[in-house]
């Protein structure tokens, strides 16, 4: 558990607005430590988008929640250095925090309606931080907050100043908690799984709006999601997450041009294609991601993976980059490319060739 | 708020090939504050033959799980007929119906609430047996024990454990065994794989395909994602505001929209792949309108780039642009074809 990690992206101390080094949070539990981020190490540059993907339970939201301080002291151990701007955040007090909350750093979560308050007028809750952070006084604040709604495309801003949030579309709240998180101007917005509540034509409005705002701001952004699809378009670089870790990270269009680790390539293989025929079954790996008390010593994804050797249950994979790639990380002792894995590929597919001759009766092994 | 007429109309109809549900005209309104009334489905008529899966698509509130809970008399729909084979639902009178319920199960979306948390889960398969007599106590352990089995969830496990502690894939795969159980023709499946994570959605899928196989059974798939849509279904209805703005066979519907907002739903799938570019003057503006006061003439013009003068007027009818493809719109992306009623509905599902 050293800093082997080398951070995703740029070498550290090149002036990256975000440097996470070597993170990990623990929550104490009846049944042990559990261990939700395990030695993250990534760094984001201004202006930058960095796509975090995994599954429900790959730690991505603890992540999140971590670097942006929002964890319970009381339950959270956070061991680390997260650097922003040159500054070490991770031991900073609940009063230092709430200075550094809205103006350098804010949150877009899933749900709008709970990130809201359902009994105060939106407009309300954007002057509030305005009054707060940048001293506005009552009207500055009324017209700058207006300017904002009207900046998230909510139509007729003035108007909708004084309604509260019940009165609103899943979308047009979710335009509210982004002028909210907006308001004071920040300089990195964690967007965790901001459209997943929302559909499709929504959800593209949406990262169509958190895109444009990004450019005017110049704004970095960590967008966490569990859709390959959502990031594919909108991320600069991707960190995948399985069980607390980064196992593979690189800029977007290398990581999908050549998947090295078998658990991004099951994400991937996973989404219904429309250039897919109708009935087109689908792969889906088994099982669920561990449990993260008392870890074995292996790669977590072993159990999963359809590649697995004995190495992979023994010895716990590291990350290292690509050989002539420095940006390109994975952890993983037998890459989907590798002699091995394309060895067990094609067995797979003979086997499965096989099954559909013999007539359906294919079963996954769930 | 309906005008009789003024319907999408029912030329994509199939009577001739023996449908197992045949929804026409059907009409679900919901009372509204100051005597207004919400129309969550207008006049919407679609048929699905036995074996076939239609998938139901659009943005929430279009009206797709009113549709479906109206299939299932839960409520009765507002006016239109419900067949079931030879049995008009929404005639039936509530012990009639309730003989019927057997034949017709749903598959919710959240999986976890929509399992009774305080039994466990071998009494929450068992259930819809006991409720209806089926068999003695051993052939009801059988038959749960069989379709535990077949959806994958470990039968000895279930004995003894309540929903909490089963993870939201498995307790999906516990919702598809209680749909099975009682040996339905139909199943309404509403948003059954939104709330899961892709890798458990594509477990989900494959086990309804595979399930459709084992246990015969005819589906309708409520979704508002349309590549999980194109991926399980054989035919498709789009959806808008309580109407059906094209529908036809899934491939057709996804290579070949006719319907702009078809076209518009497409654009607003996210592509898993980084060189495709994002273009988003190929998305859609704006919000649904209100359902207590829905746009006249097409329902979409509000929203749509191609509409002229007559899309605010009159309501587009239902016209066939291919084979089995059917679009309600003034300026469709593919012109109508003049078919003859018979050679229109030649379309079987590709299986």
């Amino acid at each position: 558990m050293t800093s082997e990690e080398t951070p995703v992206g740029t070498l550290p101390g090149t002036g990256a607005l975000l440097d996470v080094r070597d993170l990990s949070t623990r929550f104490d539990s009846p049944r042990g430590a559990v261990r939700a981020v395990s030695n993250v190490s990534l760094s984001l540059e201004r202006g930058q988008t960095l796509g975090i993907v995994g599954e429900s339970g790959s730690g991505k939201s603890v992540l999140s929640r971590t670097i942006m301080g929002l964890l319970p002291r009381s339950t959270a151990s956070v061991t680390g250095e997260i650097i922003f701007e040159g500054e070490d955040i991770s031991g900073f007090s609940d009063d230092q925090y709430r200075q550094f909350w809205g103006t350098e750093m804010a949150m877009i979560f899933q749900d709008p309606m709970t990130a809201l308050n359902p009994v105060m007028k939106i407009g309300k809750q954007i002057t509030e931080s305005l009054r707060r952070h940048m001293g506005m006084d009552r009207t500055t604040a009324h017209d700058t907050a207006v300017e904002l709604l009207r900046s998230v495309r909510i139509p007729e801003p003035a108007k909708r100043f004084d309604v509260y949030p019940h009165q609103l579309s899943g979308g047009m709240r979710q335009r509210v908690v982004i002028a909210v998180a907006l308001a004071c101007g920040p300089r990195l917005l964690l967007a965790d799984e901001p459209t997943t509540a929302l559909d499709v034509t929504i959800q593209a409005q949406i990262l169509d709006l958190l895109e444009d705002q990004q450019r005017e701001r110049y704004m970095a952004m960590i967008l966490v999601t569990h859709d390959l699809g959502v990031v594919a378009g909108r991320a600069h670089k991707i960190a995948v997450m399985y069980a607390g870790r980064i196992v593979e990270s690189a800029p977007t269009r290398k990581l999908f041009a050549d998947m090295k680790m078998p658990y991004t390539e099951a994400l991937m293989s996973a989404i219904p294609r429309l250039d897919a025929p109708p009935h087109t079954k689908l792969s889906a790996i088994r099982g669920r991601p561990p449990q993260l008390v008392n870890p074995g010593p292996g790669c977590a994804f072993a159990p999963r993976c359809p590649y697995a050797r004995d190495l992979c249950s023994e010895e716990r994979p590291v990350l290292r980059p690509v050989e002539d790639d420095p940006d390109h990380l994975f952890a993983c002792h037998y890459p989907v490319d590798s002699a091995e894995s394309i060895e067990i590929k094609d067995h797979l597919r003979a086997e499965q060739m096989v099954a559909e001759a013999a007539g359906g009766g294919d079963s996954d092994g769930w | 708020m309906v005008i009789p007429m003024a319907g999408s109309g029912t030329s994509h109809l199939r009577p001739s090939e023996k449908p197992l549900l045949t929804v026409e005209n059907l009409t679900v309104e919901f009372p509204a504050r100051r005597r207004k009334v919400v129309s969550a489905v207008s006049n919407l008529s679609f048929d699905l033959l036995p074996g076939e899966t239609l998938g139901l698509v659009g943005e929430s509130g279009c009206g797709k799980s009113s549709t479906g809970k109206a299939i299932i008399q839960l409520p009765p729909p507002t006016s239109g007929t419900v067949t079931l084979g030879n049995t008009e639902l929404t005639a039936l009178s509530g012990k009639e119906l309730r003989q019927q319920r057997t034949r017709l199960q749903m598959i919710f979306q959240d999986p976890i609430s929509s399992l009774n948390p305080r039994k466990n889960v071998f009494d929450i398969v068992e259930e819809p047996l006991r409720i209806w007599n089926l068999g003695d106590a051993e052939e009801r352990d059988r038959r749960v024990t069989e379709c535990l089995h077949a959806v994958g969830v470990d039968v000895d496990g279930a004995r003894e454990r309540k929903p909490h502690e089963f993870s939201g894939g498995q307790c999906q795969r516990i919702s598809i065994a209680r749909a099975v159980v009682t040996e339905p023709e139909l199943i309404i499946c509403d948003e059954p794989v939104s709330a899961l994570d892709v890798l458990v959605q594509a477990q989900i899928l494959n086990l309804l395909e595979e399930m459709k196989q084992r246990f015969g059974l005819t589906l309708v798939f409520v979704a508002h994602d349309l590549a999980v849509v194109k991926n399980i279904s054989d035919r498709v209805a789009v959806m808008y505001l309580g109407k059906i703005c094209e529908i036809g066979p899934s491939e057709a519907i996804f290579s070949n929209p006719a319907h702009p907002y078809t076209e518009a739903l497409l654009n607003a799938i996210p592509v898993p792949d980084p060189s495709v570019q994002v273009d988003s003057s190929d998305h859609l503006r704006g919000d649904l309108p209100s359902p207590i006061d829905p746009p006249a003439g097409c329902r979409f013009h509000t929203r749509c780039e191609r509409a002229t003068d007559v899309c605010s007027r009159v309501e587009p009818q239902m016209a066939p642009v291919g084979n089995g493809h059917y679009v309600a719109c003034h300026h469709p992306l593919i012109t109508p074809v003049e078919i003859s009623r018979s050679v229109g509905t030649t379309v079987t599902p590709t299986d």
